[in-house]
């Protein structure tokens, strides 16, 4: 395999990744876009959709059509849910609140979904080949390629819904200012569990790919932590800027492992991707997107 | 017929400070009133109970018959409360045909899900709210403005669209905070124009906070003033302005003088 070849397939695969990041990602915005709130357990959502999909296939035998189904509703209801008994009492309080709140309600998931699902790592069989597509010199896993193209339709729908349709131009709305939302007579919490149900969307979609992927345990809820370099390259409120930095990241953390690796024995997607959040932080700090704010913390 | 709104007895503090104090207003149907003072006077916090983003500690305020002393801002704008904000407070990142159409939200009828379903439906209602949001940029001649990101407006004209997407709501009362600070004389006078226009052709009852004397003097029905969160004086222009203790209040803040002979005026 020449170099140019081995080079191609990096990045291929890093951009099929790097897409699925982007769909995570894009739960993460949609929230912080709406509400203002960081979601800390946006890894953890996608872990719960992942079990009760793999649950449903596996232990229960239903269709696939019945298992994403329960998927989607279930973290739809888990959003607004969430929304309702939870995040809309901290409203008003100072920002950190919410972080810690969805940084504990991140370490309540992690407990319960193993604790209601069982420990073990479990299947999430999806019927699709495991033969890699072979498209010249790349090798493409049908899984990424399904991950991929989900995300590409989920990524152009939002956008459409936030750029075309009334009720996603009222969310913008309601994202540059509540008070003057409210004034056109927006009711701002409906928008805010708007958000948050669409957040379980993207994360039902999240838990199902990934979980064929990776398998359905506790560990699946580390995908959410590529979420942060994604969102900070982007820009913490930029549907744009998820796709971007999805693929950004994705990229550097496939080609970085693959040159790398070899010498230092592995591990360095776990690590390039932070290497770049720092960097990001560093030298602009609103992302490549981001509205250019100074954060009062 | 019984005035459209009605402020009875409405106080309201914050910690120590009385921003207003037991205020009575009336706001007959098709009305120009505007309320002036000095800063601090209490003129916003009156703006912001009646639009809903503060309640009163005491008090009623009674709107076309119904008491909307406690309601939340969404819906008091759905009973046809319009305002605007003494700081712009467009979207910035949106076109000003958003902006307009944002202002169209309280009457838009389809639903999350029903916009999504029903696409022909949605679709018809938009053609509607078009029209009228096509009046009110006609009616402030920003035709050549419709696409573009009111951000990159000069001031005057983020004031003008700001009035416009007041306006698209087809408010009953029209509450405006300052729409002219900030702006030179020859935008002043347009739009003290549209403002006059808006009251008679259009007959929206309209609440005016402004600075400027002249406008205010010139164009309201009647003026209420305002001083240390109280009502000190309400009447016609020519009443107010003959007032010892508004001529105390207002101008003595900018013209000691005309406070130290305001004994005088008091006896004649």
């Amino acid at each position: 395999m020449g170099d140019w070849q081995f080079f191609a397939l990096l990045m291929s695969n890093g951009i099929l990744i790097g897409l699925m990041y982007s769909l995570i990602a894009l739960g993460f915005v949609l929230v912080y876009k709406a509400t203002d709130a960081i979601n800390f357990a946006q890894g953890e959502f996608v872990m719960i959709s992942g079990f009760v999909v793999a649950v449903a296939l596996g232990a229960w035998g239903a269709p696939l059509w019945v298992a994403v189904a329960a998927g989607l509703a279930g973290m739809v209801g888990f959003g607004f849910g969430l929304e309702r008994v939870m995040l809309r009492r901290l409203i008003g309080r100072p920002i950190i609140a919410v972080v810690m709140a969805t940084i504990g309600l991140a370490a309540v998931l992690r407990g319960f979904g193993p604790l209601v699902w069982g420990a073990d790592t479990k299947a999430l069989a999806l019927p699709i080949r495991d033969e890699p597509i072979v498209l010249g010199p790349l090798f493409i896993p049908p899984i990424q390629l399904l991950g991929a193209t989900v995300s590409i339709v989920f990524l152009g729908a939002f956008g459409w819904f936030f750029l075309r349709s009334r009720k996603g131009i009222a969310m913008r709305a309601v994202a540059d200012s509540q008070q003057v939302a409210m004034a056109m007579g927006i009711n701002v919490e409906r928008y805010f569990a708007l958000a948050w149900a669409m957040t379980g969307v993207v994360s039902a979609l999240g838990g199902i790919v990934w979980g064929n992927l990776l398998g359905v345990d506790v560990h699946l809820s580390l995908v959410g932590l590529k979420v942060f370099p994604v969102v900070i390259l982007g820009g913490l409120d930029s549907i744009p800027g998820a796709i971007i930095g999805g693929l950004v990241i994705g990229v550097v953390e496939n080609v970085a492992a693959g040159y790398i690796d070899p010498f230092v024995g592995g591990g360095t997607k776990d690590f390039a991707p932070y290497v770049v959040m720092i960097l990001v932080l560093m030298f602009r700090p609103y992302g490549i997107f981001g509205k250019k704010i100074i954060e009062r913390v | 017929m019984s005035a459209l709104l009605t402020i009875t007895d409405v106080s309201k503090s914050f910690g120590g400070v009385q921003a207003v104090s037991q205020v009575d207003l009336e706001v007959e149907r098709g009305e120009l009133l505007s309320v002036i003072g000095p800063n601090g006077a209490g003129k916003t916090s009156l703006l912001n109970m009646i639009s809903g983003f503060y309640h009163p500690d005491r008090g009623a305020i009674v709107f076309d018959g119904e008491d909307i002393t406690r309601e939340a801002p969404s819906r008091i704008a759905a009973h046809g409360v319009a305002r605007t904000f003494q700081n712009i407070a467009l979207f910035k990142g949106m076109s000003v045909l958003d902006n307009l159409m944002l202002g169209r939200h309280v009457r838009m009828r389809s639903g999350v899900l029903a916009s999504v379903v029903y696409w022909g439906l949605a679709q018809k209602e938009e053609v509607a709210h078009r029209r009228r949001v096509e009046d009110v940029i006609d009616f402030l001649k920003i035709q050549d403005l419709r696409r573009r990101p009111t951000g990159s407006l000069p001031y005057g004209r983020q004031k003008r669209v700001e009035l416009g997407r007041a306006l698209a709501l087809e408010p009953k009362l029209l509450l405006l905070d300052e729409p002219m600070g900030g702006m030179n004389q020859e935008e002043k006078e347009d739009m003290a124009r549209f403002i006059l226009d808006v009251n008679e052709e259009w007959g929206t009852t309209i609440i005016l906070i402004e600075h400027d004397m002249g406008v205010v003097m010139d164009i309201s029905d009647r003026v209420a003033v305002l001083d240390m969160g109280q009502k000190i004086a309400e009447g016609t222009p020519d009443e107010v302005r003959a007032k010892p203790r508004v001529i105390k209040a207002y101008l003595g803040e900018r013209k000691p003088r005309a406070a130290a002979r305001e004994p005088i005026h008091e006896r004649g």
